[in-house]
């Protein structure tokens, strides 16, 4: 791998907070590594403003291995930059040329209101799940394993789903900001299970309407939030959350 | 079932019922329409046009159509009007390509163009052949109808900016199509990962049927008379 440096320019959007106006700012990044991740530029672009006394640029970021879904970031025109099945933490600055402008914007959606900088505000995902990403089980000890049989293809399908990391990628990356890949993705997990096939009616209902409520726009199947989901949700996912979004209405 | 109505889920469910329908009706169309090039006498045309505006089936199932073209635009319409509300700030650069088709992220206009050529065919045969003046035509079986090939030909033959404006209404409804199609389906919820690829392949197949037949008639008439 060569580790070849670069220098470019991060054209980044600055907001105070969420009242704030907010415009976008350049700055210029030397010597960056090929081999760093997006995020460690950032880092070291960050190190640069504190020495010049500047304030840091305000980014979301966790576990830095993909698996958390904290690291949003709009970067030249994409959810998680030019590369695809990746989070912001596995992008590589090898995918940007020498003397390159970088365009880094927060995740855009009237759901997700930008809180200072680039950090954007995903409660409303929580709050989806409150209202019925859940199973409702007595207390007591666990039941045997494998006393419930699931089968194998059911049992792989809920896997798939239940490996979104809830990001906000889809939302961000959808022309009219829906979050359905996402509900989508939660609902379905539960739904292929027995366990969770109990309440799937009341789910769906709960989950839509929620939706719905905090200003998350509808679903119109361009397949953008499929080909930018760092976990590679299927959007057979939305096909069943309709499916059971309808069944749910006619059978009540 | 109220809140069903209201829902965006709901709310697509008519749009893509409705653009069942209406890919169903386009199929009847242009089945007929196509007879016009296989007699050129016109009988065929005008026989086939006469049934499908004299039979009580037919008679129940027009105003159905109107109102499933009126549902499916309105319900788009209604969607599509949120969904533009949906975000406030803009990005200021966004490389959509990578990610969609230019018809999926662009059906509300395709759609759009459609309904303008569909106002300018129902002025050029429909309202003419339904309130106007077409002359009538008898054959063997002596029952007096519209001839309504004549008018069609007589269009197609003499107005080249008539044919260019069918061909190019032909593509665009092609292209709505092309998306519209398979995503009915993944609306009311038939679709898989499986089924996806075949329902996208049928799709195809139906959008350039429906393109090309639709026009290769105007076509027809303006080289071969």
């Amino acid at each position: 791998m060569s580790d070849k440096n670069i220098n470019i320019k991060v054209k980044v959007w600055r907001q105070v907070d969420a009242n704030d106006k907010g415009r976008f700012e350049t700055y210029e990044v030397n010597n960056v590594s090929t081999d760093s991740s997006f995020l460690e530029m950032m880092d070291v672009m960050n190190e640069s403003l504190v020495q010049q006394g500047k304030e840091p640029v305000a980014f979301d970021h966790d576990c830095r291995e993909g698996i958390c879904g904290m690291c949003s970031l709009f970067i030249n025109g994409r959810a998680h930059g030019p590369d695809t099945l990746i989070t912001t933490c596995q992008l590589h600055m090898r995918k940007f040329k020498d003397s390159q402008t970088i365009t880094v914007e927060p995740w855009r959606a009237k759901g997700f209101p930008v809180i200072k900088d680039l950090i954007v505000d995903r409660t409303a995902f929580d709050k989806i799940l409150h209202a019925g990403g859940f199973v409702s089980v007595n207390t007591g000890n666990a039941p045997d394993a494998n006393a419930i049989p699931i089968s194998k293809p059911a049992a792989d399908e809920a896997m798939d789903a239940a490996s979104c990391i809830g990001c906000g990628a889809c939302v961000a990356t959808c022309k009219n900001s829906s979050a359905m890949l996402f509900v989508a993705a939660k609902v379905s997990q539960l739904a292929l299970l027995p366990q969770g096939k109990i309440e799937a009616a009341r789910r769906a209902k709960a989950m839509v309407a929620k939706m719905d409520d905090l200003g998350f726009g509808s679903c119109s199947n361009t397949g953008a939030c499929e080909m930018e989901c760092p976990k590679g949700i299927s959007l057979s996912n939305i096909a069943r959350l309709n499916r059971e979004y309808l069944v749910a209405n006619v059978t009540d | 079932m109220g809140r069903f109505y209201n829902s965006s889920i709901g709310k697509k469910f008519f749009v893509s019922i409705t653009g069942l329908f209406l890919m169903a009706f386009l199929l009847v169309h242009l089945g007929v329409n196509s007879l016009l090039m296989f007699d050129d006498t016109g009988e065929l045309f005008n026989q086939a046009a006469h049934f499908m505006g004299s039979n009580p089936i037919m008679k129940v199932i027009e105003p159905i159509l109107g109102i499933g073209f009126i549902l499916h635009i309105v319900y788009a319409l209604i969607v599509q009007i949120v969904n533009w509300t949906k975000r406030p700030v803009k990005y200021s650069k966004w490389d959509q390509k990578e990610s969609s088709s230019w018809a999926s992220r662009n059906m509300i206009y395709l759609g759009a163009i459609v309904l303008i050529f569909l106002g300018i065919h129902l002025v050029n045969f429909f309202f003419k052949i339904k309130f106007g003046t077409v002359a009538p035509i008898t054959y063997a079986d002596g029952v007096k109808m519209h001839n309504s090939y004549a008018l069609v030909a007589e269009l197609f033959k003499n107005c080249t900016a008539i044919d260019v404006l069918y061909v190019l209404g032909g593509i665009f409804l092609g292209l709505h199509l092309n998306h519209g199609f398979w995503s009915a389906f993944q609306t009311i919820g038939w679709s898989n990962n499986d089924w996806r690829k075949k329902l996208e392949l049928v799709g195809s197949i139906y959008a350039l049927i429906i393109a090309i037949g639709f026009s290769i008639i105007p076509l027809y008439f303006l080289i071969k008379f």
